[in-house]
């Protein structure tokens, strides 16, 4: 069988090559023409055609991304930002932590199980390849109704592969989302998160810098994995056999990502990696462009030389592949010997594939001859940039203008708590969350149902002092105030997280977002993505936390009908000492009870108008950043001085589920009287509020903290008994807050 | 007098090593690492198999591990005398070593299971459960996929009228486990296998919210002491 050297391609000027196939404009082919001054091999073509894909090159989204970058706050924490593979946050004592978000939505949808598993091992490497230990992992998931069919394909499909994949590595589950809404139903979001810790002057880039240094594939074989088009390269270019459908979703091994885990570790320790960078999306393409790229300029592979688990694989194959569980680094040729003993120690394959090289071109061979010889910059980052066109959607006012207004207010609030508390987007996921392993490597301070997740830092690291810090994590998105309103959805999702970090006592430090939209090609999606994208960066700068990193996923849509725009935002905070942290709601008796922030009558995408009327139109609540900073002050200082012995952040339900889910937390009642319109004040959704518990003798020193911010506080009750009183109003048994809590999931997967 | 010296063994795949060797080391023993590929127990007076999921949990959990070089020397030893807790996946590795009868099955619910787990515990006559009152309740985690508890009619007869039933889940059974069975211990007490998690148990701060887990320490450190 012939391949398609650069010698043939130089013959062959007019070959047609299947671009079309590989998802390229003909614009762009036409740009790699040029840039190769002939036309591509087939292999090139794979790398070309990966690297500029929205996925890799993030084409479409680039020109509103910078925001990030020219709005940024000042952040003295900021170490490492946009850009690399994750963002690294300084979080004092010489640590380190970093952290990312990144998407797997699709594949999840086509095999659930595998989809989700390989989202976790996906992000795991990007952060091990920042010379971090990843510590803890947490999943943002939306599906489609809960009574759909479909969704009881898919969730538990997810919730499994979470479990398997997460689990066999050893790392705690710490936190997440579970959200249910029928525009998910073709298209569910799989968002999955992993943070890591090093010390500060570990950081590992993905760079090949000096020539002559080797390059080492290590880690699992390379298969037929989610190659995707490649496969039409390698029929339709030549007089290859139909290759037998490839698997689109790649599969997961987590016992060989937990060996390559321990491996990274020690070869960090033992300080013979000069580059890393772990092999994802576009694989060795995307690994060799980008290294080379950010190196020295130049290097030299034989994919020959590659481990293939399938012999017969094409080298255009080889370079799509995504296979899971590889990284590449860049190692000096006399470290090579003890690189690979570490390896050997960890039964981790490894392969030296190629070498740094100074001659500004990326090469590779096969059988000896020329099938790559490109600028690595072309492909890793001068990919193309698309100003698409974008305006308001047609309905947008008609929806801002039918607002919850209309709708009959209930009655019986009795009868409402508990309808939202039943309901599947409140109710409790312990069918979810105890499918996780929160516990190993006895670091987690709080995990779900907690606000947020919470870690001490316990690690042993070279050069470490034992440490009383600890780092807190939230993710939070409203996919419905976002469709109501992008701009401010994105900033009431930062907002939440935000809040979910300060209310454990830990100050906010960085962002991190997986900005999960429709097809960009639909000026109305468009939209809500810039708009999105504009509210997200301006209320960063005014929070004073800057984006660290990140990822976008478009055509999340079945057919013409885009998911609602859902812009999931992750905040990363540090606290000075974690015995100071604040559990979730009510641990004992005899507290005083406290709301703090001012509730205003905001029902707009609310959860009451979800699930009591099916209604979404008007506006979603204001996103006051002032009062949410101050708010987040308030918390924070207040822990500090360990005034807090109970927090709870108001959010989805507000003040009704805020006050059932804390006296959930440890069977503990409480009675609270308002003195407002008591349905406002129990499920209004006002943002930048939150409930505290603190001993009586501390309230007025809180009430004083709080004036000194302008945070509005008000005493509502005490904890003690055995129900959830709201004088004059309603009376519920904790006990039956707790049935009507935590049989909606088991009732509907089982 | 030298501080008592517990084995803590790392297979590759294992996850709860350095959860064992903080507990053990919480109580004032000293935790000494052993790795699956070494021929040497070195010297120690106690192992501690932990949890995780050594060689992926492939074929079937713990059938690879107990064919690794460490563990010649650490079956014979065992079955000399030498105090062996093994814990979930360890649980798993010294059934599948007979060191213990019985196996550990896929849960009933087929799904992975982490919660705190009340458990009682019904012998105190191990090098494990000492510090422990009989019929003491404790709460501990259990965490996995894999922990119902199965053998014959006769073993378990034989298990429940020799007083080897060592822990019991009490107020629910998480995996189905036949008699409710958490934990057992060979006959002569020093090799004791359990599913919960006593080494995620033993701070307030973390893990959790009970430090139960902490007897299970003290008893091998007391023995190990009075030795």
């Amino acid at each position: 069988m012939s391949t398609d050297s650069v010698k043939r391609a130089e013959g062959t000027p007019d070959e047609p090559m299947p671009f079309a196939e590989l998802g390229m404009k003909q614009e762009e082919y036409d740009r790699v023409r040029e840039i190769l001054g002939r036309r591509p091999t087939g292999s090139e073509l794979a790398i070309y055609s990966v690297m500029w894909s929205e996925h890799c090159s993030y084409k479409s989204s680039k020109v509103h991304l910078k925001q990030f970058a020219t709005k940024a706050p000042h952040s003295e924490a900021l170490l490492v930002g946009m850009g690399e593979n994750a963002g690294v946050v300084d979080i004092g004592d010489g640590w380190a932590a970093t952290f990312k978000i990144e998407s797997h939505n699709h594949p999840s949808y086509v095999e659930p199980h595998q989809g989700a598993a390989t989202g976790v091992g996906g992000i795991v490497r990007d952060i091990m390849s920042m010379g971090a230990r990843p510590i803890a992992v947490m999943d943002a998931l939306r599906f489609g109704g809960a009574d759909q069919d479909d969704t009881r394909r898919v969730l538990p499909g997810v919730v499994e592969g979470i479990s398997h994949y997460g689990n066999c590595l050893g790392l705690p589950n710490i936190g997440g989302e579970v959200v249910f809404d029928p525009c998910y139903i073709g298209n569910p979001l799989v968002n999955a998160l992993c943070v890591g810790l090093l010390r500060k002057d570990q950081i590992k880039l993905a760079t090949a810098p000096g020539p002559g240094n080797k390059v080492v594939l290590f880690g699992a074989s390379t298969g037929p994995d989610g190659i995707g088009g490649a496969s039409v390269l390698a029929s339709a270019t030549f007089e290859d056999e139909s290759q037998a459908k490839r698997p689109a979703v790649q599969v997961g091994d987590p016992f060989m990502e937990k060996l390559l885990i321990e491996c990274c570790l020690e070869l960090y320790a033992a300080d013979v990696v000069v580059g890393i960078q772990d092999l994802g999306a576009a694989g060795v393409s995307c690994a060799t462009t980008e290294l080379a790229a950010k190196g020295t300029g130049g290097m030299h592979v034989d994919l020959n030389l590659v481990p293939l688990r399938d012999a017969s694989l094409r080298p255009e194959e080889i370079l799509m592949s995504e296979s899971q569980e590889r990284m590449m680094a860049v190692v000096r040729p006399s470290d090579i010997p003890a690189f690979m003993a570490i390896c050997e120690r960890w039964d981790v394959p490894a392969t030296v594939i190629g070498e740094v090289t100074d001659t500004g071109r990326l090469v590779m061979t096969w059988d000896g001859e020329t099938i790559v010889d490109i600028p690595p910059g072309t492909a890793a980052d001068d990919g193309p940039v698309y100003e698409r066109p974008f305006h308001e959607p047609a309905g947008q006012a008609a929806l801002n203008a039918d607002t919850p207004d209309r709708l009959a207010r209930p009655l019986n609030l009795k009868a409402t708590l508990l309808k939202l508390l039943g309901s599947p987007n409140l109710a409790s996921k312990e069918w979810v969350t105890g499918q996780y392993d929160r516990y190993v490597r006895s670091n987690t301070v709080l995990a779900q149902p907690a606000d947020a997740g919470m870690l001490r830092i316990s690690e042993v690291m070279a050069g470490a002092e034992p440490t009383t810090r600890g780092i807190a994590l939230s993710t939070d998105g409203n996919g419905r105030y976002a469709k109501l309103d992008p701009y401010a959805g994105a900033q009431l999702a930062l907002a939440e997280a935000y809040r979910n970090v300060a209310v454990t006592g830990a100050e906010p430090l960085a962002v991190t977002n997986c900005l999960n939209f429709g097809s960009p090609e639909d000026p109305e999606v468009m939209w809500q993505f810039a708009e999105a994208v504009r509210g997200l960066a301006d209320a960063c700068r005014t929070l004073g936390v800057p984006v660290t990193g990140g990822n976008v996923s478009f055509y999340n849509q079945t057919g013409s009908t885009p998911i609602h725009p859902t812009p999931v935002v992750g905040v990363l905070g540090v606290i000075d000492d974690v015995a100071k942290r604040v559990p979730t709601g009510f641990a004992a008796e005899g507290l005083r009870v406290a709301l703090l922030g001012e509730t205003r009558e905001e029902f707009g995408g609310s959860e009451w108008a979800h699930v009591a009327h099916g209604h979404l139109g008007g506006l979603p609540p204001e996103a006051d950043l002032v009062a949410e900073q101050a708010l987040g002050t308030v918390l924070v200082e207040a822990a500090r001085r360990g005034l807090l012995e109970g927090s709870h952040d108001l959010s989805d339900g507000g003040l009704a589920i805020a006050l059932a889910e804390s006296c959930l937390a440890r069977g503990v009642g409480v009675t609270v009287a308002l003195t407002e319109d008591p349905f406002i004040g129990l499920f209004s959704e006002s943002a930048a509020r939150a409930l505290v518990a603190v001993r009586p003798e501390s309230f007025d020193e809180l009430a004083a903290l709080c004036a000194e911010h302008e945070v509005p506080c008000y005493g509502l009750g005490s904890t003690g008994g055995t129900s959830l009183v709201v004088e004059n109003v309603l009376d519920v048994p904790v006990e039956e807050l707790r049935e009507t809590h935590s049989a909606t999931l088991p009732a509907l997967f089982g | 007098m030298s501080a008592a010296r517990v084995g803590v063994v790392t297979f590759p795949g294992t996850l709860d090593d350095q959860d064992a060797a903080r507990a053990v080391g919480l109580v004032g023993a000293q935790a000494v690492p052993l790795w699956h590929g070494d021929h040497d127990l070195k010297g120690v007076d106690a192992v501690f198999l932990p949890g995780g999921f050594s060689y992926g949990d492939y074929l079937r959990c713990g059938a690879i591990s107990r064919f690794a070089p460490l563990m010649e020397q650490l079956i014979p030893a065992a079955r000399a005398g030498l105090p062996v807790l093994g814990t979930c996946n360890g649980f798993q590795i010294l059934c599948e070593a007979h060191l213990l009868p019985g196996a550990l099955t896929r849960n009933a619910s087929l799904h992975y299971v982490c919660r705190d787990q009340r458990v009682r515990i019904e012998s105190t006559d191990t090098a494990w459960t000492s510090a422990f009152a009989p019929g003491q309740e404790i709460v501990l985690p259990v965490k996995h996929g894999e922990g119902r508890y199965v053998a014959s009619a006769e073993t378990l007869a034989s298990l429940e009228a020799g007083g080897q039933v060592v822990v019991r889940y009490v107020g629910g059974n998480p995996n189905g486990a036949m008699n409710d069975i958490a934990g057992i211990r060979n006959e002569a007490g020093n090799v004791v296998g359990l599913m919960p998690h006593p080494e995620h148990a033993v701070e307030e701060l973390v893990g959790a919210p009970s430090t139960d887990g902490l007897g299970f320490f003290t008893s091998i450190l007391k023995k190990l002491v009075n030795a």
